[in-house]
């Protein structure tokens, strides 16, 4: 067994909300972005993570890098539990994880030259390093990303998405992470750009035996780059296993909608597939239904699944299901 | 005889920055209740396309040729006559419902003005014309909702009030510009089929416009592909996908990541999409084509008819492309 990076255990995230034109001295209502999720991510591990919006992915992952407050359950990252850092600690634990954003433009500030872009966690971490070695890493990590350095002095509009990605991604390596967050990395990028920086992230995990939680809808992408997959809805764990075993024979009910959602670019095998479509859309995280969050709109759901939160039950190898009711079906393959 | 027939449509904008050509010289047709797929990435000039066929160009923008329909000219139609076909022949609904709606007014008023203008219906009937139809794109409760205003409503059922707006007058074409783009996967299922369902009861032809092959695999009788305002290739949905005959299609096709297969690494398209403002002389594709020939760059490549009814704009031989 390899050595675990980090750990989340029953971690949760509550965000308190204000109806609009609510009196001042109404109480505020909870949103769980998060409640109770937990994982362990192995050391150059890629976790991916699915799910609808308002699932709750993002979150999860901001949580982890500290810049929503945790409200409950606990992070550990190296061991170390995150909420009970000192700032002196957060900034250390900060420079081991980094992170890339959805919107590659809107994550670089457009008055800063690339160069000062790339360099500035490396001249905030360390301010003592002399000028001449910033420079050199920063050439370094241009080519290493596919950038040409004659690039170095120009501003992020002057790139297009795919180059400003390769940015966000030059930028969160500068400090040599051991953690990277990606956060919906590839969703704003054209199809054929978008497979430039997949594979771009997946070799630069290889090379520099990076951990990755790649975040992201679109479970084709997911699950191309992942070694394993959570899948969340409405802020709740559905189900995790490898990403092979998750997308060929998965066990939850929602997962199984999911991935016969997903359309496939062969007319013959769509032609062929059977589909049951989803029906509804996802509830107010403001009013989650009671026991099972997903029973509203789950083909299998009992009385009873509205009673109590079911238990996730391990199905053995890294394999669990948040469903009573689970049980194995091939939805990719054709009727 | 095709229900909509554009020939040799060029869009150009003036920008600051000097003439953008948008699309340039881009020929198609449609049968009736027909699916055409246009395909294409950002700025390929698939959505300037059907923009300038039915008149709803930006101000800087000029387009010429022939948008044939019913015989006319869309292009040189009078706004009265425009305004017509526009309500009553040829519906379009958008990428983003949200910002398609107008946010201060009630479902009910914002469909019932469809039809007492185009219609000439009473309030009362135009507003319970309202209701069924939203009750046959399947929102739920329709007659007590379509009184609330658009920010009552979730994405996905935005969607289906504007493609409900969009069948109010039965049209015989609806053009949908990336319909499910803003939308979860799970809704997007939900809305892909009844977009099915619609074009089976009303027998309405459907051109999509979208990047996503996976949706057009499963929709779609024919497949456009547009590439630097230009049609790359076109054919039957299934001779495209089984064998592209344009390095384009071939690229695109092999970059998308797929669910039913492990694919160690995913096929590329090197470079960048191009800038419109500076597109080569000739094939848009050549500065990123991996069969490129040495005319290619200057010698831009006619449409040429070939196979199965299908067209490409290439230089390389198609044995080569699709061995």
């Amino acid at each position: 067994m390899t050595q675990t990076i980090l750990s989340a255990k029953d971690l949760a995230v509550t965000f308190d909300v204000r109806p609009q034109g609510a009196w001042p001295w109404t109480k505020a209502l909870k949103l769980h972005a998060v409640g109770g999720v937990s994982f362990d991510l192995a050391a150059g591990e890629c976790l991916g993570v699915v799910g609808e919006s308002g699932s709750g992915k993002s979150t999860l992952a901001r949580a982890i890098v500290g810049t929503v407050p945790i409200s409950g359950g606990e992070v550990l990252f190296e061991g170390k539990d995150l909420a009970a850092m000192d700032p002196t600690a957060r900034r250390v634990h900060r420079k081991d994880v980094q992170m890339i954003f959805q919107d590659p433009l809107a994550a670089l500030n457009p008055r800063m030259p690339v160069g000062d872009i790339i360099a500035e966690p490396l001249v905030t971490h360390y301010p003592n390093t002399p000028r001449k070695e910033v420079k050199q890493r920063v050439a370094e990590l241009m080519d290493r990303v596919g950038l040409l350095p004659n690039l170095i002095n120009r501003y992020p509009h002057e790139f297009s998405g795919g180059q400003c990605q390769r940015i966000g991604i030059a930028r969160a390596l500068i400090l040599r992470p051991k953690l990277l967050i990606c956060d919906e990395p590839v969703s704003a990028l054209d199809v054929s750009v978008q497979a430039q920086v997949v594979n771009l992230l997946a070799e630069l995990r290889r090379d520099m035996g990076l951990s990755m939680i790649f975040i992201a809808h679109d479970l084709s992408v997911v699950k191309h780059i992942s070694d394993r997959i959570v899948v969340m809805y409405l802020g709740q764990l559905m189900e995790t296993a490898g990403a092979r075993k998750l997308c060929t024979v998965p066990e939850h009910p929602y997962t199984q909608a999911l991935i016969s959602s997903v359309p496939i670019p062969d007319p013959v095998l769509e032609a062929a597939r059977h589909r049951p479509i989803l029906e509804g859309e996802l509830p107010s995280p403001l009013r989650p239904p009671s026991g099972c969050v997903f029973r509203t709109r789950c083909p299998k759901a009992q009385p009873s699944c509205a009673e109590k939160r079911p238990e996730v039950q391990n199905l053995g190898d890294g394999h669990l299901v948040a469903c009573p009711f689970h049980a194995p079906a091939e939805v990719l393959a054709p009727v | 005889m095709s229900l909509l027939e554009i020939e040799n449509l060029s869009v150009t904008f003036q920008t600051g920055d000097g003439p953008v050509n948008a699309v340039n010289g881009v020929s198609l047709g449609i049968d009736k209740g027909e699916t055409l797929a246009i395909v294409g990435e950002s700025g390929s000039g698939k959505s300037q396309t059907a923009f300038a066929a039915m008149g709803l160009l930006a101000q800087n923008g000029k387009a010429t040729g022939q948008v044939r329909y019913d015989g006319r000219n869309l292009l040189e139609l009078p706004q009265k006559a425009l305004n017509k076909i526009r309500s009553q022949e040829i519906a379009m609904i958008f990428q983003d419902p949200m910002t398609s709606l107008n946010p201060y007014m009630r479902i009910s008023d914002q469909m019932a003005e469809v039809l007492m203008l185009h219609k000439g219906m009473s309030k009362r009937d135009a507003v319970s014309e309202a209701a069924k139809m939203l009750d046959a794109v399947r929102i739920p409760d329709a007659k007590a909702r379509v009184t609330m205003y658009p920010h009552e409503f979730s994405g996905g059922m935005r969607q289906r009030i504007m493609i409900a707006m969009a069948l109010l007058c039965k049209p015989r074409l609806l053009i949908a510009d990336e319909p499910t783009t803003a939308l979860d996967v799970t809704v997007q299922a939900q809305i892909m089929q009844l977009l099915g369902e619609i074009r089976y009861e009303f027998g309405t032809a459907i051109i999509l416009i979208t990047h996503d092959l996976g949706i057009v695999a499963g929709f779609c009788d024919r497949t456009l592909v547009m590439y630097g305002g230009q049609i790359m290739e076109e054919g039957a949905t299934r001779d495209v996908f089984a064998a592209p005959s344009h390095p384009y299609t071939l690229g695109l096709l092999k970059a998308v990541p797929r669910l039913d297969r492990d694919d160690s690494e995913l096929a590329t398209i090197a470079g960048e999409p191009p800038d419109m403002s500076k597109l080569p002389k000739g094939c848009p594709f050549s500065q990123r084509c991996e069969f490129v020939l040495d005319k290619c760059p200057s010698v831009r490549p006619a449409l040429e008819t070939f196979g199965d009814d299908r067209r490409r704009a290439c230089h390389v031989p198609v044995p080569e492309v699709t061995p």
